[in-house]
């Protein structure tokens, strides 16, 4: 018999709580995941009460205002703060979304923030999405035409311009791959639906001439059938884009093809 | 004395940033067969140029006929006459050239009925120097930035470009004068890493994050700007701020220059269409300088909307449904995200917010860093480029949609320079281990900084002294106050704390050096504005009303050393770089 042991440090240890110190009768408990590798410590879930009379309106808020003050140690990543930049994506009560457009007060009881699930931790809320950006970089983002001239634009009609709509607008953020249980289980193989999103942004762009190539290198057991519709990516998406139908297209071409 | 074990490196070029300007360089650096290495402290899409939306200026003339030119000329009279017409001469002529490059790189634009970019109008952007608007900024629906960001990042990639992401730079290594490379410690493992460079490309964008309400990211820090003060080189033009007339009131969240552009406007709490007022040839579209100083006197006469009365009304529910739609997705979102509004319907809370930093690391038109020693001088081996550089084509006031263009502009220039200079795979000279050492101190001592008030506390007291002593309008007696009141935040740096002491992604230590970047940036800002006693693009002194061409036609030098900045001058450039066009002499600045 294989016998399966969790590594040592899989299990919680007990956390800190961070008593609220400015007297607010307002006070929401959030429930932050915590770890640290140069420790060699287990996890654990620290707790603080914020004091939310004092708080704008997004998750993102709450992280910055517990950072700055109540305890500068918390590591997440953030930038832009208006949902285009993808830094702060993470799983808030039990949901990938984006911190900086995701309203607390949409979350009921306790604030449970924890990394994108299903990555390599860094520490505390930052994921490695080093594996994700492989990925990214194998079907080659880039534009294959053979257009020399330097003064005029390659003519693309409006419908053909139209097709790209609700394909080039994703930001990376990876809420979608890391909610689909087919990229946990075959991550390293399966491009999952990020990346299948972007792979199909060149596949209809009328100006690009390798459109077969691409179909094919992307046209595989592991790569692309992986995905079996079950559409979290779709309900993840926190920019309101549509991976699965995106899925479903590449599919589709295949069949014809 | 402390001790790190370094990694070094060696590249013919390192890029630090790894935005718009970082990654088109990069491009170029790797298409010209240099060696080169990229930098960055967050992935590359994650950079701000993702946040730019309206769009990129280039005179294609695919909606009507334009001209270069006059494209050239908006710019000098944007800049109110401080931009280097040398250098507007040429981001103005080659602006067509790299935007087509863009878009055979792949940027997914907006197009017109016959297939081509399409153009929309932007402010100050006009025809025939100064007589009607022109069609002249292309655009990709709302969010041009992140389709031309994403685009460059995968023409790095194909070339090949070698990356190294969430590193945080620290210090340039100098030696007698001369840029040879720089440190940096890679957040993922805490390793500290010697890049050695015949050039440094600095990439690093703004410093919105000095002010306390901006359009900015939180990565706005200007570490490069920081980077060379320490250095012993000094920033350019730092008092020229702009507020953007439409950031989101209470949040900052940016709204294009683009919704003003397809018809939407400024209205007050009287229902008036204020603008016709102050610009009435380009009402909306006048430069944002002139906008949100229109603003400011609006709120500030008791004409302001909400319960304060402190901010105006976007409106575009006028407009028809599927322009909003096709053009302004991005907005719609923002605005229903950060003000509960519908655009559809009712018009958007907005206020003038700190966008953009006209000034920056002084360098001539071919990216190449310059300081004054006697006379203008260059810097061997470091450049430039994009929003942490001042070249100057922006002046005392940029024009909304001339930032990308520079980004790729000057990114493309900085490449082309540095293979003029570089032979592949020449051999790096030694540096003594002093500057490492040196940079490594200061590293260490803010790590282990054990003092009572900590980096967010000094942050937002600097934020709210620029907030409100070195804002739209301006005095003697604010700014004066105002430097004072940044000088003693300054001093506060010596009890500051750092409670996490790891160094695998400590963001507390990040944010630590983030914020002794934007304190010595906070201060030269403060400082030049202090000095420059005249009203100049997004300079306004209310004691010094007019614009002063006989005393201030120059630019400003600031060295700071920590607290203590020294001020000096240098002439604007008084001659266009070739003979296509003729040198515009100052005018009145009316729109």
């Amino acid at each position: 018999m294989v016998q399966i042991n969790l590594p040592e440090n899989s299990k919680l240890k007990k956390g800190n709580y961070f008593k609220d110190k400015t007297g607010s009768k307002n006070l929401r408990k959030v429930n932050i995941y915590r770890w640290d590798p140069s420790t060699g410590d287990s996890p654990r879930i620290d707790t603080y009460e914020v004091d939310m009379d004092n708080c704008p309106s997004k998750v993102l808020d709450i992280l910055n205002k517990i950072k700055n003050e109540i305890d500068p140690t918390i590591a997440y990543r953030r930038s832009c703060a208006h949902g285009v930049c993808g830094s702060c994506a993470m799983n808030m009560d039990g949901k990938n979304g984006l911190a900086c457009t995701t309203s607390h007060s949409e979350i009921s009881g306790d604030i449970d923030i924890f990394p994108l699930p299903h990555l390599k931790v860094k520490k505390d809320l930052i994921g490695d999405l080093d594996g994700l950006y492989k990925q990214y970089q194998s079907i080659e983002p880039w534009l294959k035409s053979n257009s020399k001239s330097e003064s005029t634009e390659i003519i693309q009609s409006k419908k053909d311009r139209e097709k790209l709509d609700g394909a080039y607008e994703c930001i990376m953020c990876a809420c979608c791959s890391t909610s689909c249980p087919s990229y946990w289980w075959n991550g390293d193989k399966y491009l999952g639906p990020a990346v299948l999103l972007q792979a199909y942004r060149w596949i209809i762009d009328s100006r690009d001439e390798d459109r077969k190539e691409r179909l094919k290198k992307v046209a595989d057991e592991l790569k692309l059938y992986r995905c079996h519709t079950i559409m979290n990516c779709t309900s993840a998406c926190p920019k309101g884009l549509n991976p699965a139908k995106a899925i479903a297209e590449i599919k589709k071409m295949l069949v014809k093809a | 004395m402390s001790s790190y074990k370094i990694i070094d490196h060696e590249y013919d070029v390192v890029v630090l940033g790894a935005g718009g300007s970082g990654l088109r360089a990069a491009v170029g650096l790797s298409e010209a067969g240099l060696k080169t290495a990229c930098i960055s402290k967050v992935f590359p899409t994650r950079s701000h140029t993702s946040a730019a939306q309206g769009g990129i200026s280039a005179a294609l003339g695919n909606m009507g006929e334009d001209d270069w030119r006059w494209h050239m000329y908006d710019t000098v009279k944007g800049a109110d006459w401080l931009g280097d017409q040398d250098s507007i001469e040429y981001l103005c002529k080659e602006a067509p050239k790299a935007v087509i490059e863009l878009e055979k790189y792949g940027v997914p634009f907006s197009r017109t009925e016959d297939g081509k970019i399409y153009q929309r109008p932007f402010g100050g952007m006009t025809k025939n120097y100064g007589n009607g608007i022109v069609q002249r900024t292309c655009a990709a629906a709302d969010r041009t930035g992140h389709a031309i960001l994403h685009t460059l990042y995968g023409q790095a990639l194909k070339h090949k470009t070698e990356f190294f992401i969430e590193y945080f730079a620290l210090d340039l290594l100098m030696k007698n004068g001369e840029c040879k490379g720089l440190i940096a410690w890679n957040l993922n493992d805490g390793t500290i890493h010697r890049f050695r460079a015949h050039t440094v490309i600095i990439a690093t964008g703004g410093y919105g994050k000095v002010y306390y309400s901006a359009t900015s990211a939180h990565t706005c820090t200007g570490d490069g700007n920081a980077m060379v003060l320490r250095a012993g080189l000094p920033l350019q033009d730092m008092e020229f701020v702009q507020f953007h007339p439409t950031g989101i009131y209470g949040h900052g969240t940016l709204i294009s220059e683009g919704v003003r552009g397809e018809g939407g406007y400024l209205v007050n709490s009287k229902g008036e269409r204020f603008m016709e007022r102050y610009a009435p040839k380009a009402k909306d579209l006048a430069s944002r300088d002139v906008v949100s100083r229109s603003m400011s006197i609006e709120i500030n006469e008791g004409r302001g909307v909400g319960k304060d009365q402190d901010h105006v009304h976007l409106h575009l529910s006028h407009l028809d449904k599927s322009v909003i739609e096709n053009r302004l997705p991005g907005i719609t979102e923002a605005a229903r995200l950060f003000a509960n509004v519908d655009v559809t319907k009712d018009p958007i809370p907005v206020v003038p917010t700190v966008h953009y930093n006209m000034g920056g690391i002084p360098t001539n038109y071919k990216a190449e860093v310059l300081t004054v020693n006697g006379s203008e001088k260059v810097v061997p081996g470091l450049m430039a480029i994009g929003e942490a550089a001042c070249v100057s084509v922006h002046g005392a006031n940029r024009l909304g949609s001339n930032s990308l263009i520079d980004l790729v502009v000057f990114g493309r220039a900085a490449a082309k320079r540095a293979a003029e200079l570089i032979k592949p795979g020449t051999p790096h000279e030694k540096i003594s281990d002093s500057e490492t050492q040196k940079c490594l101190d200061r590293f260490d001592k803010l790590r282990n900084a054990n003092g009572e008030t900590s980096t967010a506390e000094l942050r937002l007291s600097m934020q709210k002294t620029m907030q409100s002593k070195c804002a739209v309008f301006r005095t003697e007696k604010n700014l004066r106050e105002g430097v004072d009141e940044i000088k003693k935040t300054y001093d506060g740096m010596g009890s500051i704390s750092v409670k996490d002491k790891s160094l695998i992604f400590n963001t507390d230590l990040v944010e630590t050096l983030e914020f002794d970047n934007l304190i010595r940036q906070a201060v030269t800002t403060v400082d030049s504005a202090y000095h420059r006693k005249e009203s100049r693009g997004a300079h306004a002194r209310e004691d010094y009303p007019k614009r002063d061409d006989a005393n201030f036609m120059q630019h400003t030098l600031a060295w700071c050393d920590g607290k203590e900045t020294k001020i000096s001058y240098r002439p604007v450039h008084n001659s266009t770089l070739t003979n296509d066009v003729q040198y515009f002499p100052p005018q009145e600045r009316v729109y």
